[in-house]
């Protein structure tokens, strides 16, 4: 059994993977934790989206250079993030008919703009492909991680007071648009800097699906960062091994280990559990 | 806490968008008074309150507030805007609220301290590590008074802090006023019930017309409007 679940990481490209997915499971579901609890899930897809013509553009002009291809996709993200706090301003909060129509445009550029390209493997761009994963990406992924968390921890206390009550934090600080800003940058990158192993569409998984079920587990902000961080570790390793067992694309196979592991969390966790929610109901 | 200077209104102009709801409006809160704001609602009670700290531009005029820095200033708003779902303890709540950290000191003993003693204040000691979504209003509207309470601010403004309160929270949080009160803060808060500004706040500011009336109740009752 042991030596079963061991075996994919035998291959280099695997432990490559392996060592990008669990970078990122460590940098990326704190971020998702805190998108989930401003009630900004939806950005996370409208960004996923949104990076995907940065990247094909980056992939017209490099031949498929994994930095060219992050960069633009950096770029475009970082934009779509602007375009959608500028219309949730304009909008007075209800911006979620725009974002839906932002991110469908955002997809429908990108894949147009591959298929332009016919040396483009368009499902390895949209779900991923581990065979892929170079030194380039592994360092991308790793180097996200390192900066990710660092900075979350220095914006830590005026987000979580510009999320918990922004109109204290706009009358005593003021500068919780900064932290806002910055915590925008962090998730771009994470988005992006997975997208070569997981695809740009599946991307995202390994930031919400885990922090989504962290919210089970635990009462305390703390406490679900760390549920969320284990879970995606879990779902990366899991993920991983389903990938390559089962010959499914990386991307769907993490994401759908995630997702496992939430209903799982949602049946069994140690708070709101559904049956809980139903009893108490009746 | 800063020494208190005098705020002055000059030929106050505040508009919602093109509408002007407040024009002329001119007088003193006096250093360390005790003022009611009413009013009928949409009269720009809470548009002069957010004037007042700083968060709501002024059409014409202008506000002395006597070189208060925006964090001598405590605005305690309608609780409504805050995301009571936050997975957060009334601890925490409260020690956040004191003077800014800066993103790399920690939280040290003194600040706890005073968080708990604020906590103990508002009558919640021993509910310290509640998460904020398992209290009730009154409870939760004591939090905010504790937050308040470790702000230590010069000018202190009360946004209907009654509101969705019991009796005996009321009470109390009206004891945390007139500690405010006798330590020389100045303290305006937006209130409804005239009997109870009748009774514990020596001065008022009625905007029952556009350039307000100073110290004269109206009679009927402001609920009904």
């Amino acid at each position: 059994m042991l030596q079963l679940l061991l075996e994919p990481f035998t291959l280099g490209f695997m432990r490559r993977a392996l060592a990008g997915c669990l970078a990122l499971s460590v940098a990326a579901p704190p971020l998702g934790v805190f998108l989930v609890l401003r009630r900004m899930s939806l950005m996370s897809d409208v960004l996923q989206h949104g990076v995907l013509p940065g990247i094909a553009i980056g992939a017209i002009f490099s031949g498929l250079s994994v930095w060219a291809m992050g960069l633009g996709g950096v770029a475009a993200g970082l934009l779509v993030a602007l375009l959608a706090g500028w219309l949730a301003r304009r909008t007075g909060g209800r911006e979620d008919s725009q974002l839906a129509g932002m991110y469908l445009v955002a997809l429908a550029a990108g894949v147009a703009l591959i298929s332009t390209q016919h040396s483009i493997d368009l499902t390895h761009l949209l779900f991923g492909n581990v065979l892929a994963v170079d030194r380039a990406a592994l360092l991308g992924m790793a180097g996200v991680a390192t900066v990710t968390l660092p900075v979350l921890a220095l914006i830590w206390r005026p987000l979580v007071l510009e999320s918990l009550d922004p109109g204290f934090m706009a009358a005593t600080a003021g500068r919780g648009g900064l932290a806002h800003l910055v915590f925008l940058v962090l998730v771009v990158l994470c988005v992006v800097s997975g997208f070569v192993a997981l695809g740009t569409l599946m991307a995202v998984g390994l930031m919400m699906l885990p922090a989504i079920a962290a919210r089970h587990w635990s009462d305390s902000l703390a406490g679900q960062v760390r549920a969320a961080v284990a879970l995606a570790c879990l779902a990366s390793v899991g993920g991983l091994e389903l990938s390559f067992y089962r010959d499914i694309p990386a991307g769907p196979a993490i994401v759908l280990t995630a997702g496992g592991l939430w209903i799982i969390s949602l049946l069994a966790g140690r708070r709101a559990r559904l049956w809980q929610r139903a009893m108490t109901d009746a | 806490m800063t020494a208190v200077p005098a705020v002055t209104l000059h030929n106050v102009e505040l508009r919602h968008g093109a509408r002007v709801i407040v024009s002329g409006l001119s007088g003193t809160f006096a250093p360390g008074s005790l003022t009611a704001l009413v009013g009928a609602n949409g009269s720009g009670k809470t548009t002069l309150l957010r004037a007042l700290a700083g968060l709501h531009p002024l059409a014409a005029g202008r506000i002395d507030r006597g070189g208060l820095r925006p964090r001598d200033i405590a605005l305690l708003a309608q609780g409504s805007h805050l995301d009571r779902a936050f997975p957060i303890t009334c601890e925490e709540v409260v020690a956040l609220g004191g003077s800014r950290l800066g993103p790399f000191r920690a939280v040290d003993a003194k600040r706890w301290a005073a968080a708990r003693a604020a906590l103990d204040r508002v009558g919640l000691a021993g509910m310290e590590h509640r998460q904020i979504q398992a209290l009730s209003a009154g409870q939760f509207q004591r939090v905010l008074f504790a937050r308040t309470i470790v702000q230590e601010a010069s000018l202190i403004l009360l946004d209907e802090p009654f509101t969705a309160v019991d009796a005996a929270t009321t009470c109390l949080l009206l004891s945390v006023i007139r500690d405010w009160h006798a330590q020389g803060r100045t303290v305006i808060a937006v209130l409804h019930d005239l009997e109870l500004v009748r009774r514990h706040f020596p001065r008022t500011l009625s905007l029952t017309d556009a350039t307000g009336t100073w110290d004269v109740l109206p009679d009927r009752a402001l609920q009904a409007a």
